[in-house]
């Protein structure tokens, strides 16, 4: 396999563009939780007009809810959650100037649409490999909505953490892709 | 009759709750470590080689082997010659869960549905009794995680769709859930019995040994056939390509009402989590 691609954060348009789907990464800076109920609390400060709990602009969400972490831990188990559920509210975050988003599993055609006209990618981590993925993450901090408990938005920074760009905004889709190249001739599909 | 005490349970219970989830069943390990070598794709490879580092780190730095801690499902065979002293089984066993998730680190994932406020200690279980012979209690523990929980199904299928029906639906289901539920995937099956005897059974089919060869020819023929043609959805491990989609499908079937043929399939993730202990 090809090394994988350094990306140091925030990542800039420009970076953005040369990212394709299939590329493996190692992200480095800081980046926000958030899974569904925080989504939904985002969205509706959105609808409220209100001010979000961290600028949006040019920032990676992780879909991820961690495990309480031991005394004289940094976090938790913390592997990303499953993407499709968070595609109702996706959109109006890239909109507001999202760049990225770490999850596992497919996206919506509006969602893949959203990231094509704003210029955002979405990225897999590997699903459930949660204590390996842990072990990237050098600082966490809850930053708002602490009462969701594991749904609370952390700051966290993480260090070569590893993903796989899924979407680009060029139309790529490496699940589509992918499959296609190992996918055998069955009666039932 | 034997007397067993609730606080026993409540024991029992709340260990199996922590091993679940950091120390990932051998059979698991093995199956990982087999997919790796025959595996074609590149990425699927990899990813085959980081569960099983994964595993590793959990077991050994005691780290849950994934964030999501799980559903906490319980099947108990309660011998009908125990008599439980000094409370409730239900609340013996939710006590355990509450003890286990707390003291272990684990996620608290339980939620109302309609408010989505967390009940902040994993509880209630759901709890599946059987009552049998003897004077002892089987409870076999499983860590269910949402998100292959979510690709889920259950149909009612007409007699006449018969075998064929049945397995253009299993695997139907695999191929739309893809890289939802983390696979590599372990899919249940239940055939037959009512609406929810059906999706029991689906659970139930989950917990068998992986390695474990139908006793039923036909049942056997049928997991093999399913695992084929799953696996031949290309989706490999994470849905990112490749001939290991699937590690292995197991089916129950019960007799069921001449007008129905009930379906159900229950797919689990590569955190593949039970345990099992008898007081």
């Amino acid at each position: 396999m090809i090394e994988p691609k350094i990306l140091t954060l925030p990542l800039t348009d420009e970076v953005i563009a040369k990212l394709r789907a299939g590329d493996r990464v190692l992200i480095t800076g800081t980046i926000y939780t958030a899974r569904d109920a925080a989504h939904a609390r985002l969205v509706k400060a959105l609808d409220a007009g209100q001010d979000l709990p961290f600028p949006l602009q040019g920032q990676i969400i992780y879909f991820v809810g961690p495990t309480p972490a031991r005394p004289g831990q940094i976090i938790g188990a913390a592997g990303p959650t499953t993407s499709y559920r968070m595609d109702a509210y996706s959109p109006r975050l890239l909109e507001k100037g999202l760049k990225g988003m770490i999850g596992k599993g497919p996206r919506s055609q509006s969602v893949k649409d959203a990231m094509v006209k704003h210029k955002a990618v979405y990225l897999a981590a590997t699903g459930g490999a949660a204590a390996l993925l842990s072990k990237r993450i050098k600082s966490a901090e809850v930053i708002a909505y602490e009462e969701l408990g594991p749904e609370a938005i952390r700051k966290l920074e993480v260090e070569k953490f590893p993903a796989i760009v899924i979407n680009d905004i060029h139309g790529g889709d490496l699940y589509e892709s992918a499959r296609s190249k190992y996918a055998l001739k069955s009666d039932y599909f | 009759m034997r007397t067993i005490k609730a606080s026993e349970i409540t024991e029992a219970v709340k260990k199996l709750c922590i091993e679940a989830a950091y120390f990932l069943n051998q059979e698991m390990m093995t199956a990982f470590k087999k997919a790796q070598e025959s595996e074609e794709s590149p990425i699927s490879k990899a990813i085959f080689g980081e569960l099983i580092e994964n595993a590793e780190i959990a077991k050994t730095e005691m780290i849950p082997y994934c964030q999501d801690t799980g559903f906490a499902v319980f099947f108990i065979e309660l011998g009908q010659g125990v008599r439980i002293e000094d409370g409730l089984l239900t609340d013996a066993i939710n006590e355990g869960v509450r003890q286990g998730y707390k003291e272990g680190y684990l996620r608290n994932s339980i939620c109302d549905p309609f408010t989505r406020k967390n009940t902040g200690d994993n509880t209630p279980a759901i709890i599946h009794l059987d009552l049998v012979e003897g004077d002892k209690i089987k409870i076999v523990f499983d860590a269910k995680g949402g998100g292959s929980e979510n690709m889920s199904r259950v149909t009612m299928l007409k007699p006449s769709d018969g075998i064929e029906g049945i397995k253009r639906f299993v695997i139907q289901r695999c191929l739309e859930a893809g890289g939802n539920p983390c696979p590599p995937i372990v899919v249940g099956v239940g055939i037959g019995g009512t609406f929810e005897t059906a999706a029991i059974l689906a659970k139930k089919a989950l917990l068998k040994p992986l390695e474990q060869e139908n006793e039923e020819p036909v049942l056997a023929q049928l997991e093999q056939d399913l695992l084929t043609e799953i696996n031949k959805t290309g989706h490999g491990a994470q849905g990112l390509g490749g001939r290991n989609f699937c590690l292995s499908v197991k089916v129950i079937r019960h007799p069921c009402h001449i007008a129905s043929l009930p379906v159900a399939v229950n797919i689990d993730c590569h955190a593949h989590r039970h345990k099992e202990t008898i007081l």
